[in-house]
């Protein structure tokens, strides 16, 4: 029955996929309903009326668009259903589907942890589909048709989907080529930009260079197991010496982490994900990375079992650098999708944290620890993917209303989009962890887990926790400024443009739904974290065989993921208690009428007239954070100065021209590109075109191989 | 019983705070040769304010107005979590030290948001350094905080100075480190010398001041009350941590009596300090606060290391 | 064994531990001379409050006599000379730009969980808890060395060296309770001549090519380049 309904949120996805490829087949469909009629005449009166006028040439588009939305958001909550329906029910089912090579069936295995991963992508999956139709609409079709966006969401979705079924390599591998190469597609949709051609380009180098690693880590398992049947089941029963494991894990470490977008192997991911269409960055951002995530989780917990915290020690290194440096990264762009984009490898950063942890505290016996960090990341991964999917999609509405993506360019939207500002508001207070929504719940709980250091025995880990998790807390700190600055440039202040001025909020009920539910989501679960972390700690009842402490579990008022005695947390009352002070000050200090507000113009320094130059840019807002982390970034500053008069002393021009680039892009990949060049160019000498020549080649390889047989 | 004493050292703690600022504003007059206003001056400032007809920005929008209720409600909330005369209390396991730092950070986003919302250079400058300035203090809060936790192996607040007052006095090498962190943070976070200069007016000068340039009337009251709040919180954390000594363990008149003189003669010396450091040291520039900061990061550091080099032998 | 069950005298000699580092790190980041010197006489103040400790508890007579030593040595005659100097040439005004500060503060921090590393088997060894501030001498050694790799002014690495001794010094009080008094006399000379001879020298050097920044020895290359 699970499983059921499982298939049918794939097949619903394939299926609105599909539907989508018949935008321009409008004629033959209303054929097809004209024989339809005529073989037919009893069907009701409502229902012909209804579709006639959807045959019409005005509304077919827009009726199919929400139709190919309707089946992919059934599908999203057909999604969200399995998915919670084998998280209650705590048990493993397994099928078998018997496509492919006639020996090599598909293998499916649907569990608890894939059970989450499912309920993921069908929460956002449905926000996006309600909030699709509304962004889609105005969509110029001759120059950006929707039946490929149509079609390659669908199968996107369904790749995803089926990932997370997969129990078997190959049709893991099968699962995950669909996602990554339908989601290139979905990158290279607005084409017309060489940028962004580039951009989907380098993402699907990126992506096959990963998928590479992971197969390459399934092959090393797929060794050590009893026969080569690549199934999971196969490879959670095969004994690796240490070594390989080790071997397995950083491929597998590469793969994923290439998908996940850890730093320095992250360059791909604020190039992709803005230029596709804002509910597909939501999707990507929001869902995609967290696949990847669930092939490492997978990978290491299940398959590779016995792990070493050398493990973990490299995976908390490289979440604690990916955290820090991502949110720096992000706090210099102005381009407001990249920027959200970079704070995805902020946010992926802080997932690898809470998995290091947990790796290092399992592997030195500590598991009611290790489950906490490991409960830990995967609410991150959940809250991770409703605040970026909520606040990309609140960029799409911004792009939507304003045509703009710079956010120098923007201002006072605040009293223009009230409703998106608020939601987008909900968004950027989760990101920056604040209390009491739902970002702030997880990273409490990774800093639990990092208190707990103490217990270790190696002092070198005892004093490396505590530094990770002071990095944890300058990404936290630096990612509330980088949302001040987002949030202050876009909404407040005056408007920087005639676009922003005159922007409108956005039309219809399905957009601000869309943003509503997930904005709803975060707070629900920042309150009442209780429910959540009861089906976590199924999960890693199911995949550790450890659960958390009883009382940690048992009140939906307090969370104490140790025990009472060492930490507790009680949303619900501070939420209460937070109403209680602010209301009864507002009440108490409004009551008198005489002392209603008075509107005057602000201060001005005596110099009349504010204009929306003189408002601080966001480049003028990160520029303390950029002198002081100057080391980070590669930065090209530029400041002409014209002057004329006596002496020079009249300055009529300022140019001012500010480049701040990614430092990994300059450090990292040249070296790497020259290395392949030269050998290219070695390899290359081989092919000197002569015909005898490569005969002889043959020839040689041929004697080689016979005699290496002999 | 307990919930009506967590409520009244709620009470407490927000109606004592404009004294505590009184007292230090006396000891820095006095200390600088100036005739002092009385203690009693800043509740005097707070009810004039709160009897004004504020006026705001035709611009502003519904988040400037809403931002003061937020960061009292924000700063009564963190009052409500540390233990001032007695512990044990409820409020203070409904959110532990991470939470409390939590509570402070929004506070500032807020503040920071509305500074930003009029659109004039003032808020803006005002914003961008707050929210630098507090990005760096942050992690060098949590390693000091860290280092107490790891002894009292607890983040709650009640139960880490009851494992200080268990212990008695031992001369623990980190907590001096730890000690020294928080006073440099401390100072940092609630804007006093040499980081930000609470009594300015100049722009080169003004971070604090430079966001609420704005506000007016009760608004302006509520967010001096709210930093007055948290100067207390700041000081109050400190000395009890530190030196919990007199704090009530149960609720007898005669101990929380004790506790009440206890907790206002280390404040009134906590505060003494202050003013002698802030009359004793200029302001620094801006830039200048990273080598500050990461100096009490440093400490932090320095503090769990002996903590795990000197304190623990396994 | 926890800190509790400690006697006040190893409380008091692992916090003038902790402190001794410290003062490690303050000189490490310290870019103007005469605070350099100040913060080493600290150091030597320090050490000499813990060698009084020390010579009191395990009623030691002739530790009374290193301390004393130490406190005539480090803490007023080699900061006095080398105040002099400093001041002699003219060289309390300057600022030495510190490249890689933070870089250098997190080295140091990670040569300190370093040592403790390195010392380890040695610390898990013995019952007395003392030795466990073995590592943090390691690592004023260790500082010291990356003093004199940090700094450019020979002052900075005179107090360098120095500093390294002091962690040999305190080394040997916790580890040993005191070394033979005729090692201690000698050390004690051995320093003295040295500052000595490192203020002939720096007079020389000023003298001969106006600067005492290392990096400006360079020039003294014969070798042709």
């Amino acid at each position: 029955m699970i499983l059921a309904l499982a298939y049918s949120a794939v097949m619903l996805s394939f299926l609105s996929g599909l539907l989508a490829l018949s935008m321009r087949q409008r004629k033959m469909l209303s054929r097809l309903w004209q024989y339809i009629l005529g073989k037919y005449p009893n069907v009701p009166q409502a229902w012909r009326q209804n579709l006639n006028d959807s045959l019409t040439e005005q509304l077919y588009p827009m009726r199919l668009q929400q139709l190919v939305f309707l089946l992919l958001g059934i599908s999203g909550l057909l999604a969200l259903l399995a998915g919670l329906s084998v998280l209650l029910a705590q048990n493993s089912i397994t099928d078998q589907i018997n496509i492919g090579l006639p020996w090599l069936h598909w293998h499916v295995r649907f569990d608890g942890l894939s059970g989450l991963f499912f309920a993921i992508i069908g929460i956002a999956v449905i926000a996006v589909s309600l909030y699709g139709p509304g962004y889609v609409k105005n969509n110029d079709e001759q120059q950006h048709p929707f039946a490929v966006l149509g079609l390659f969401s669908g199968l996107f979705v369904a790749g995803m989907l089926l990932v997370l079924l997969a129990d078997d390599a190959f049709f893991f591998m099968i699962a995950w080529e669909l996602m990554s190469v339908t989601s290139y597609f979905l990158v290279a949709f607005q084409h017309e930009h060489s940028a962004n051609r580039r951009a989907a380009f380098l993402y699907l180098i990126m992506a096959e260079v990963g998928a590479i690693a992971i197969i390459l880590g399934f092959g090393v398992l797929a060794g050590y197991s009893e026969d080569f049947s690549f199934t999971f089941t196969a490879m959670r029963a095969a004994q690796l010496s240490p070594t390989w494991a080790t071997i397995a894990f950083l491929l597998a470490l590469l793969g994923f982490g290439m998908k996940a977008g850890l730093v320095p192997i992250h360059v791909w991911l604020p190039e992709a994900h803005p230029v596709a269409p804002s509910h597909i960055s939501a999707l990507m951002s929001g869902v995609m990375l967290k696949v990847a995530v669930y092939g490492l989780i997978r990978f290491t917990y299940d398959l590779l079992g016995d792990v070493q915290w050398q493990w973990g020690l490299v995976v908390l290194v490289v979440g604690a650098v990916s955290s820090v440096l991502g949110v720096l990264y992000a706090l210099m762009q102005h381009n407001l999708k990249r920027l959200l984009a970079y704070h995805s490898v902020e946010n992926i950063g802080i997932i690898f944290i809470g998995l290091g942890l947990s790796l290092i505290f399992i592997s030195n016996g500590h598991e009611h620890i290790g489950v906490v960090a490991l409960i830990a990341a995967l609410f991150h991964t959940l809250n991770h993917a409703l605040f970026k999917s909520l606040l990309f999609l609140g960029a799409g509405s911004i792009l939507q209303q304003t045509h703009e993506t710079d956010i120098e360019h923007m201002g006072g939207l605040i009293r223009n989009m009230p409703k998106t500002s608020v939601l987008f508001l909900i968004g950027c207070m989760a990101i920056s962890a604040l209390p009491p929504l739902n970002g702030f719940v997880s990273e409490w709980l990774t800093f639990q887990a990092a208190l707990q250091a103490d217990v270790l025995e190696s002092g070198v880990l005892r004093s490396l926790i505590p530094v990770s998790a002071a990095a944890l807390t300058l990404a936290a700190a630096l990612a509330a400024a980088c949302f001040v600055k987002v949030y202050g440039t876009i909404f407040l202040g005056l408007p920087r443009s005639r676009h922003c001025a005159k922007a409108q909020e956005v039309e219809g009920k399905g957009m601000p739904a869309g943003m509503g539910l997930l904005a709803g989501l975060c707070f629900i679960l920042g309150i009442f974290p209780g429910f959540v972390i009861h089906l976590l700690n199924n999960v890693s009842g199911q995949l550790l065989g450890k659960t958390l402490s009883n009382d940690a579990v048992a009140g939906w008022i307090w969370l104490a993921p140790v025990s009472m005695h060492q930490a507790s947390y009680a949303a619900p009352f501070v939420l209460l208690a937070i109403v209680l002070a602010g209301g009864v000050s507002f009440w108490y200090l409004r009551r008198d009428p005489a002392m209603a507000l008075r509107h005057a113009e602000p201060w001005d320094c005596g110099f009349g007239g504010l204009t929306p130059r003189m408002q601080y840019t966001s480049t003028a807002f990160s520029m303390p954070i950029r002198r002081i982390f100057a080391k980070v970034w590669h930065i090209e500053e530029k400041i002409d100065i014209e002057k004329q008069g006596a002496m020079d002393q009249q300055v009529t021009d300022i140019h001012y021209q500010l480049h701040v680039d990614d430092v990994s892009w300059l450090r990292i990949y040249p070296p790497i590109e020259r290395t392949v060049n030269r050998t290219a160019r070695v390899v290359g000498r081989i092919q000197t075109g002569n015909i005898r020549v490569y005969l002889a080649d043959s020839f040689a390889t041929l004697i080689f191989l016979l005699w290496v047989i002999s | 019983m307990n919930w009506l004493m967590a409520i009244v050292q709620t009470g407490l703690f927000v109606i004592l705070a404009p004294l505590l600022t009184g007292w230090i504003k006396w000891c820095k007059c006095r200390l600088q040769n100036r005739r002092a206003p009385s203690l009693l001056q800043p509740y005097r400032d707070l009810w004039k304010l709160t009897h004004k007809q504020p006026v705001v920005a035709e611009q502003a929008s519904w988040l400037f107005i809403i931002t003061p209720y937020v960061i009292f409600s924000a700063m009564i909330l963190a009052a409500s979590t540390v233990p001032l005369i007695a512990v044990d209390l409820p409020t203070s396991a409904s959110a532990d030290v991470i939470v409390l730092v939590g509570f402070f950070a929004l506070a500032r986003f807020f503040q920071a948001l509305a500074g930003l919302d009029i659109g004039t250079a003032f808020g803006g400058m005002g914003s961008s350094r707050e929210m630098t300035i507090s990005s760096l203090a942050e992690p060098a809060m949590l390693m000091a905080v860290f280092t107490l936790t790891m002894a009292a192996s607890t983040t709650n607040l009640s139960f880490a100075i009851g494992f200080v007052l268990d212990q008695g006095i031992v001369l623990r090498p980190s907590f001096v480190f730890a000690l020294f962190a928080l006073i440099l943070i401390a100072i940092a976070e609630t804007g006093r010398i040499p980081v930000d200069n609470p009594a300015t007016h100049l722009e080169l000068t003004m971070i604090h001041e430079a966001m609420i340039l704005e506000y007016s009337g009760r608004h302006l009251a509520l967010i001096e009350w709210a930093s007055e709040v948290k100067l207390m919180l700041y000081g109050v954390l400190i000395a009890n941590i530190f030196f919990p000594w007199g704090i009530a363990q149960q609720f007898t008149w005669s101990a929380l009596g004790d506790a009440l003189l206890s907790i206002v003669a280390k404040l009134m010396l906590l505060a003494l300090f202050l003013a002698l450091s802030e009359t004793l040291f200029a302001k620094m520039r801006l830039f200048r606060v990273q080598e500050y900061l990461s100096f009490a990061y440093l400490l932090g550091l320095l503090g769990l290391l002996s903590h795990i080099i000197l304190e623990v032998s396994r | 064994m926890e800190i509790l069950q400690l006697d006040f005298y190893t409380q008091a000699v692992l916090s003038l531990a902790a402190l001794i580092g410290l003062t490690s790190f303050l000189m490490l980041g310290q870019g103007r001379l005469l605070r350099l010197v100040f913060v080493f006489a600290l150091q030597g103040l320090l050490l000499t409050l813990a060698t009084g400790l020390a010579a009191y508890t395990l009623d030691n007579q002739h530790l009374y006599i290193s301390a004393a030593l130490t406190l005539a040595l480090k803490v007023i005659f080699i900061p006095w000379l080398l105040r002099r100097h400093v001041l002699r040439m003219n060289m309390h005004r300057d600022v030495e730009a510190l490249h890689n500060k933070t870089a250098v503060m997190l080295g140091g921090a990670s040569l300190m969980i370093f040592s403790y590393y390195v010392l380890l088997p040695v610390i898990s060894n013995t019952t007395t808890m003392m030795v466990n501030a073995l590592a943090v001498s390691l690592s004023v050694v260790l500082l010291g060395m990356l003093l004199m790799i940090s700094h450019r002014q020979a002052i900075a690495h005179v107090v360098g060296f120095m500093s390294i001794e002091n962690g040999l010094f305190f080394a040997a009080i916790v580890s040993t309770r005191g070394m033979p008094m005729v090692v201690e006399l000698g050390i004690a000379f051995d320093v003295l001549v040295a500052a000595v001879l490192f203020g002939i020298f720096f007079m020389h050097i000023s003298k001969s090519i106006d600067t005492l920044d290392v990096d400006m020895l360079n020039r003294l290359n014969e070798v042709d380049r």
